[in-house]
């Protein structure tokens, strides 16, 4: 069994509560720190261990609080991203509803690091169910000392609040969420300044992804060098992979970095392989806005070394074979997928969230999942693919926040990937009509039989 | 103060100038062009992304170029950056983007617009956009409303730039006029239909590009090239009173703040100047007011760049000279 650390006593029963929480070891770190160790020796095990934001972009944790600003006269505040709405990704809802604790354990000794003495965690509107348990076992924490004034008899002071979005997957960005905590609307805001300078209420402040937090109190009881241990290279310790689609055994599953992608998708510890016995056909790796892969680059990258779960591995090739770990939501395609109705699917989504701020993301979107809308009902014409690229093209590295890239990407890569199959569409329109058109005879390449021929 | 060069021509600017009022500085080709960015108004700019610009080399002590292009309005000068605007062809195609993107959903209904000649995204749309569309979808409409007795809103044009809200938030005392929904639905609204009647109100006419924001006491009365705009002022207590006047005979059809070659208010006006004095004897006429702007107003003066590439060669070409002489 490979090892766990988010997730090791997931099973025992009352984890949920402090009382069993902290009989399995829970709220050490939060002594170790407030009696043993300086903020700036927090931070220090934190880079040591290498520890890489969690939601998506793998920026290095302890370089990050690092860059906040202790000159400034303004207060301090650590904000916890729990707005998971990353199309794939249920990795945090996870967690933050199975073991709360440990996300606000690890709000307190990080708001300590940080010097934070007001901390926020942002979560979706659609968890609201998760909100609750997150009040309870704050409510707990409080109760037993953990949070609120001169914690542990320490002269160190948190309030920890819940702040609940309603529904917005652009509040998922660090600044967007920032404006919707204060009570605005969640458009993300111009980069620099960066939050760590100006950031909550104009005052430094540091966002952090839900498992990226959870994960230090383990860092602070193990120490950095112990939890760099773990992984490969740059990518240190244990990720939560959530797995869905075409597979035998869809969930979450905490992995150590390094494990090999094919072990995951077919070992019956984690995935189980392919459902009904099917051929796998592609894989989006690391939520939707990754690009997506062909079956042929999933297990072996394109120099046909093994491709392995981190951040390096996942990204190697670029765009032109490689994907990311993102947030590490793994979506497996089985051979009756239909690539151009799932790249429209996407296109409908980030469309549909775009904030309308910037004109290349407001417009660009749209035209997108309309044009892939009229390709997948047979209404397309050839040149119409190369407008997808050309869109996608104009989009990216051109907007005010990463969604459009996110929105760009996918659309980019699967065509790159399946271009034949958008062509199909644009060439057999009837064959396309029934919405399930490749679930009962999956798509065929014809180059491909005619070379093989 | 910091050095940059910008198009091959070097400056000196105070610190903390952004590239594109670095280039307003100098004048002529080098300016990006700006369609949210306003100067008088706080927070705008940054959101079009037409003045998007590559940053080729970040500054003397860090001489990394820019990963990404920029938004020229709201990126501050380093001293030694090295900025490419119309020099550089990943700039000239992005922008097109831009425009591209601007244009699928407005309508092309300028015969019937009243801001047609003086509009900034006609103006942009003939000097960087695609002659034809390549967008087939239905454009997204809206219906037309009111905001306020004299202010017509029509969400169909507009791009939202966001500098109407800005006027209502910065030059009016209530929050009540901002933007609702999200993405391509998104729309400038007054909150629940809340008219906004307020002193200021009218500038917001001034500072949209487009023909979103009309005036009500001025709509379908003429073409503006058929009217002849006069500087005047008069004595006003709420505001500096200097306005044009846009007249045809003797009527004044029309009063509007006064315009820079940016397209900008040189001083906001107040709603009584703008909207209750239409006679010609209620202002003290100054004389003619010379129009800057290259647009219809200033007859014809479009300057195409159909054919980019000669047109770079030909520029770095006057650059260089200028460069060699002084
Ligand atoms: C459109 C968009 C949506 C995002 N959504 C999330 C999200 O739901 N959860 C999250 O943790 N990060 C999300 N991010 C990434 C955050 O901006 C930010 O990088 C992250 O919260 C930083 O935390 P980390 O360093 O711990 O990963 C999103 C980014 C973008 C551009
Ligand atoms: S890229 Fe999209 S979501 Fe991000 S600021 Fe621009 S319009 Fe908003
Ligand atoms: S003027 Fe700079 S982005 Fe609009």
């Amino acid at each position: 069994m490979a090892r766990k650390i988010l997730l090791e006593h997931l099973n025992v029963p009352g984890i949920e509560t402090l009382e069993v929480f902290r009989k399995m070891g829970g709220y050490q770190a939060v002594e170790k720190v407030l009696k043993t160790m300086s903020p700036d020796d927090v931070t220090e095990e934190v880079k040591k261990s290498g520890l890489r934001g969690r939601g998506g972009a793998g920026f290095p944790a302890g370089m990050k609080w690092s860059f906040i600003d202790k000159k400034s006269e303004k207060p301090r505040y650590l904000v916890c991203n729990a707005d998971e709405s990353e199309p794939g990704t249920f990795k945090d809802r996870y967690l933050m509803e199975k073991i709360p604790h440990s996300l606000i354990e690890g709000m307190i000794v990080s708001s300590y690091a940080l010097g934070a003495k007001t901390s926020y965690i942002y979560i979706r509107g659609e968890y609201f169910y998760v909100l609750r348990i997150l009040e309870k076992a704050i409510a707990e924490a409080y109760e037993a000392g953990f949070l609120g004034k001169n914690i542990l008899g320490t002269d160190y002071s948190l309030d920890l609040h819940v702040q609940i979005g309603a529904g917005a997957y652009i509040c998922g960005e660090e600044t967007a969420l920032l404006e919707s905590l204060e009570g605005k609307r969640g458009n993300p805001r111009m980069k620099p300044p960066f939050p760590a300078i100006s950031g909550l209420y104009a005052s430094p402040t540091v966002v952090n992804n839900v498992e990226t937090i959870a994960a230090v109190p383990h860092i602070v009881n193990m120490t950095g060098d112990e939890y760099a241990k773990i992984g490969v290279g740059r990518s240190t310790g244990t990720k939560l992979i959530s797995a869905s689609g075409h597979i035998n055994k869809p969930g979450v599953y905490e992995i150590e970095m390094g494990l090999p992608v094919e072990e995951f998708i077919y070992s019956d510890e984690y995935c189980g392989g392919i459902k009904n016995g099917k051929r796998l056909k592609a894989l989006i790796a690391g939520g939707s806005s990754v690009p997506i892969l062909p079956e042929h680059l999933i297990t072996k990258t394109a120099n046909g070394d093994a491709r392995l779960m981190t951040y390096e591995s996942l990204s190697d090739g670029g765009f032109v074979s490689g994907t990311m770990l993102g947030s590490g939501g793994f979506i497996v395609m089985d051979e009756t997928t239909c690539i151009v109705r799932n790249t429209w699917t996407l296109a409908r989504f980030y469309h549909h969230e775009s904030c309308g701020q910037c004109s290349p993301c407001r417009e660009g979107t749209g035209w997108m999942e309309k044009v892939l809308h009229r390709i997948e009902n047979g209404h397309g014409k050839m040149s119409d693919v190369d407008l997808l690229v050309d869109i996608a093209k104009k989009i990216e590295g051109n907007t005010i926040c990463p969604l459009g890239d996110a929105a760009a990407w996918p659309i980019a890569s699967a065509i790159r990937h399946f271009r034949e199959e958008f062509e199909y569409h644009v060439k057999y329109p009837e064959k396309v009509k029934d919405p399930k058109h490749f679930f009962y005879a999956p798509f065929v390449s014809e180059k491909m039989n005619a070379s093989i021929a | 103060m910091a050095k940059v060069t910008i198009d091959g021509l070097e400056m000196e600017v105070p610190d903390g100038t952004s590239i594109l009022n670095a280039a307003r500085m100098v004048g002529g080709d080098i300016v990006p062009p700006a369609m949210c960015y306003y100067s008088k108004l706080k927070g705008s700019g940054g959101k079009c992304r037409t003045c998007l610009v590559k940053v080729s080399q970040g500054s003397a002590k860090d001489p990394r170029p820019m990963p990404k292009l920029v938004p020229s309005c709201s990126t501050t000068v380093q001293d030694g950056m090295v900025v490419e605007n119309i020099t550089s062809l990943d700039v000239l195609e992005a922008r097109k983007g831009v425009v591209e993107f601007l244009l699928i959903n407005h309508p092309l209904d300028c015969p019937v617009c009243d801001q047609a000649g003086e509009c900034d995204l006609q103006n942009l749309g003939y000097k960087h956009g695609l002659a034809k569309t390549r967008y087939e979808e239905e454009r997204r409409t809206f219906e037309k409303a009111d905001i306020g007795d004299n202010i017509k809103l029509h969400m169909n044009r507009c791009i939202l730039c966001y500098r109407c809200t800005y006027v209502a938030d910065q030059l009016t005392d209530c929050r009540s006029h901002g933007v609702i929904n999200r993405g391509d639905h998104a729309e400038i609204s007054t909150y629940i239909s809340k008219a906004i009647d307020n002193d200021f109100s009218g500038n917001m006419i001034d500072v949209c590009p487009v023909g979103a924001l009309t005036d009500k006491t001025f709509r379908f009365s003429s073409r503006v090239w058929f009217t002849k705009p006069m500087d005047a002022h008069r004595d006003c207590k709420k505001c500096s009173g200097k306005v044009v006047l846009w007249e045809k005979g003797n009527e004044v059809l029309r009063v509007t703040g006064r315009k820079d070659k940016y397209g900008e208010l040189e001083e906001f006006i107040c709603n009584e100047c703008r909207f209750e004095k239409k006679n010609t004897s209620d202002w003290v006429i100054e004389g003619p007011r010379h129009i800057d702007k290259h647009s219809v107003i200033s007859q014809n003066h479009y300057e195409l760049l159909n054919n980019i590439k000669v047109d770079i060669v030909k520029y770095q070409k006057q650059v260089a000279e200028r460069v060699n002489k002084g």
